[in-house]
């Protein structure tokens, strides 16, 4: 059972965000993190391949200027070897762009069985790599995973939906999409931080994988401050705060 | 300006999200048409003429999930039909949707749109980022149909333009081996009160409600009082304590209501992107400087597990 994770590095979410002069997500201010929806899609592949008793976890990830940190951190979580992706000519890439340079990574990877990613970055969360990357594959796509489960080449998931849950099924090899929760990621141990140090890297540029015209089509044409809403009044609670919101609640004619 | 619209429904009728594209499209002008993938075409027809859908083109699901099954119709029609923009709804199946298609198409998607405009032959659709602290226009470039996915209560849905759709039946289409995934089973979760989109009054609870047993005395008892909906902020979904279909924000739903009660919730802008459009808001937090006050009509600063009972009392007193 081999196993493509697609994991991003993001700018810490815990970091305000800011775009660049030309309006894209700045790239390169502090060091890049796994995005943490991606360590789902990593622990989960981890325990698939550990219950398929062979094969290996190889993480793929598009990344600016060679950042590596982010594929470290999965890594030392025990994924067996990366393939990342740095270009230039990728800079600014939409969700289609890079849903082409996974699905090369993919095959670039070999004897692929099972691709797995997050329903959405947390950085970008435009939303359809997963479905985008399949396509371009021509693999069945099971998405909004809340549970994963292997057998006799062929995976079964529950799907989200909105009134509950759906049980979908194909025949490997697959993209799944996994939703955050699905499996408790694992904390690398110090063996495994050791570990990844040395373990395989495969560096390449979008023209190694056959890519040459990239063309994004769209154009941001403005950025603007949203209004902001206004404080309105705050009551500090001696006891009777609750009678204030009896009040505001009559007013409103919502009891 | 011909708008395609990927429709989805439930019981029989169009989805709300699916009405407020159609109703939007119809304010862009031009031909509002739809393609809906599931075995009760008709029904579905009738609530989407209403709001001015003129050709609704109905495919057969045949068991597979209806975003692979819409995105392979969809590439089989467009040379013929020549639809200038498509619409999905930011959802499961939307999602699935507008992907497959993208790729089959090889045009760029723009989701999350919260806005629409067109000019011309230009269409520009409006996101938020950094969690709704800005407002971002990306303009379509390249060519044409457009594929754009809008979020949930981004417009209002109004009947208009009423019409009888004709409906067109698109014979088997061929999904390759993304075909193969089939829906073997549907779970559906007990729900009880008004949808938490729909709800004229969302009760939300945050990690400062403590613990997962408190979610039902506190949080779902305010909201049925008020024959309201209850969500949840990420931190307690992520905790297990309650279901994901109650996530408001950024990853979850964006709601509206008329009244939105956050109890212990911090006010993090992934959440409050999912409800400051709400026409007015209530917020208890013992914390004086949580930044949910900054949005609060009427803020209380204190214990909610205090105020939020003796509310109920007085509430439940009234009779
Ligand atoms: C990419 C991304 C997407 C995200 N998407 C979402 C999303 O869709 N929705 C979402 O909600 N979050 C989202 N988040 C998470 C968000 O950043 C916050 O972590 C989360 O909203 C915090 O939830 P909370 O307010 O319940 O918890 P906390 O931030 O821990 O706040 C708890 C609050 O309760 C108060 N409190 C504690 N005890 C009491 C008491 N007894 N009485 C009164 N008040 C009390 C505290 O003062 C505190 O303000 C996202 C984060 C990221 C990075
Ligand atoms: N640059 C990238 N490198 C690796 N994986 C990615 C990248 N961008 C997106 N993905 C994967 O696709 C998922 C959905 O991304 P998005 O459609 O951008 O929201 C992410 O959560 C990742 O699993």
């Amino acid at each position: 059972m081999n196993i493509v994770v697609c994991v991003k590095q993001i700018p810490d979410p815990a970091v305000p965000g800011e775009l660049t002069s030309d309006n894209r997500l700045k790239r390169d201010g502090a060091k890049a993190i796994l995005d943490e929806s991606d360590s789902y899609g990593v622990e989960m592949a981890l325990q698939l391949v550990d219950k398929a008793g062979s094969g290996e976890v190889i993480l793929v990830s598009m990344a600016p200027n060679g950042e590596v940190s982010g594929l470290r951190q999965a890594l030392a979580m025990g994924a067996a070897r990366a393939i990342l992706i740095s270009d230039d000519a990728l800079a600014g890439a939409d969700a289609l762009t890079t849903s082409k340079v996974i699905a090369k990574a993919v095959e670039r990877a070999g004897g692929v069985d099972l691709v797995l990613a997050a329903t959405e970055s947390s950085d970008g969360y435009t939303g359809t790599v997963p479905a985008q990357v399949a396509e371009l594959l021509g693999w069945p796509s099971l998405t909004f995973a809340k549970h994963v489960e292997i057998a006799d080449g062929k995976v079964t998931i529950q799907r989200q939906t909105e009134a509950g849950y759906d049980v979908v099924a194909a025949s490997l090899p697959a993209v799944v999409s996994v939703t955050a929760g699905v499996v408790e990621p694992r904390y690398p141990s110090f063996k495994g931080i050791m570990a990844a140090k040395s373990k395989p890297l495969d560096q390449v540029t979008a023209a190694d994988l056959g890519l040459d015209s990239i063309s994004a089509g769209q154009r941001i044409t403005s950025v603007a401050a949203a209004p902001a809403r206004q404080a309105g009044e705050k009551v500090e609670d001696d006891g009777t705060a609750f009678e204030r919101i009896v009040t505001y609640l009559e007013e409103l004619k919502v009891i | 300006m011909k708008t395609w619209i990927f429709a989805e429904s439930e019981n029989g009728a169009p989805t709300t999200a699916t009405l407020e594209m159609v109703t939007k499209a119809r304010e862009l002008g031009g031909t509002v048409e739809a393609v809906y993938v599931g075995t009760d075409v008709a029904s579905v027809a009738t609530g989407l003429g209403e709001h001015g859908v003129t050709k609704v083109f109905g495919v057969d699901p045949d068991g597979v999930l209806a975003g692979v099954v819409g995105a392979a119709a969809i590439a089989g029609l467009v040379g013929a039909e020549a639809p200038d923009l498509i619409l999905f709804a930011q959802t499961y199946d939307g999602r699935d949707a507008i992907g497959r298609l993208s790729a089959r198409l090889d045009r760029t998607v723009l989701t999350n749109g919260m806005s629409l405009s067109v000019d011309g032959d230009a269409v520009t659709v409006g996101t938020a980022v950094f969690g709704g602290a800005q407002l971002v226009d990306t303009l379509f470039e390249g060519e044409k149909p457009y594929l754009a996915a809008i979020r949930p209560k981004s417009f209002v849905a109004e009947p208009g333009g009423a019409a009888t759709p004709e409906i067109v039946a698109v014979g088997a289409v061929d999904s390759g081996r993304a075909g193969e995934a089939k829906v073997l089973e549907r779970h559906v979760e007990e729900r009880e009160g008004p949808k938490l989109e729909e709800a004229v009054v969302v009760v939300s609870g945050g990690r400062g409600i403590g613990e997962a047993a408190n979610y039902e005395p506190l949080v779902e008892q305010l909201a049925n009082l008020l024959s309201g909906a209850s969500g949840a902020s990420r931190a307690i979904v992520d905790a297990g304590w309650v279901p994901y279909s109650k996530q408001v924000g950024q990853t979850g739903k964006t709601v509206k209501p008329k009244l939105y009660i956050a109890l212990g919730i911090s006010g993090a802008t992934q959440h409050m992107v999912g409800m400051k459009g709400s026409d007015n808001i209530i917020a208890v937090n013992k914390d004086g400087e949580a930044p949910i006050f900054s949005v609060a009509d009427l803020g209380i600063v204190g214990d909610l597990t205090k105020v939020v009972p003796a509310l109920i009392e007085a509430i439940k007193a009234r009779g």
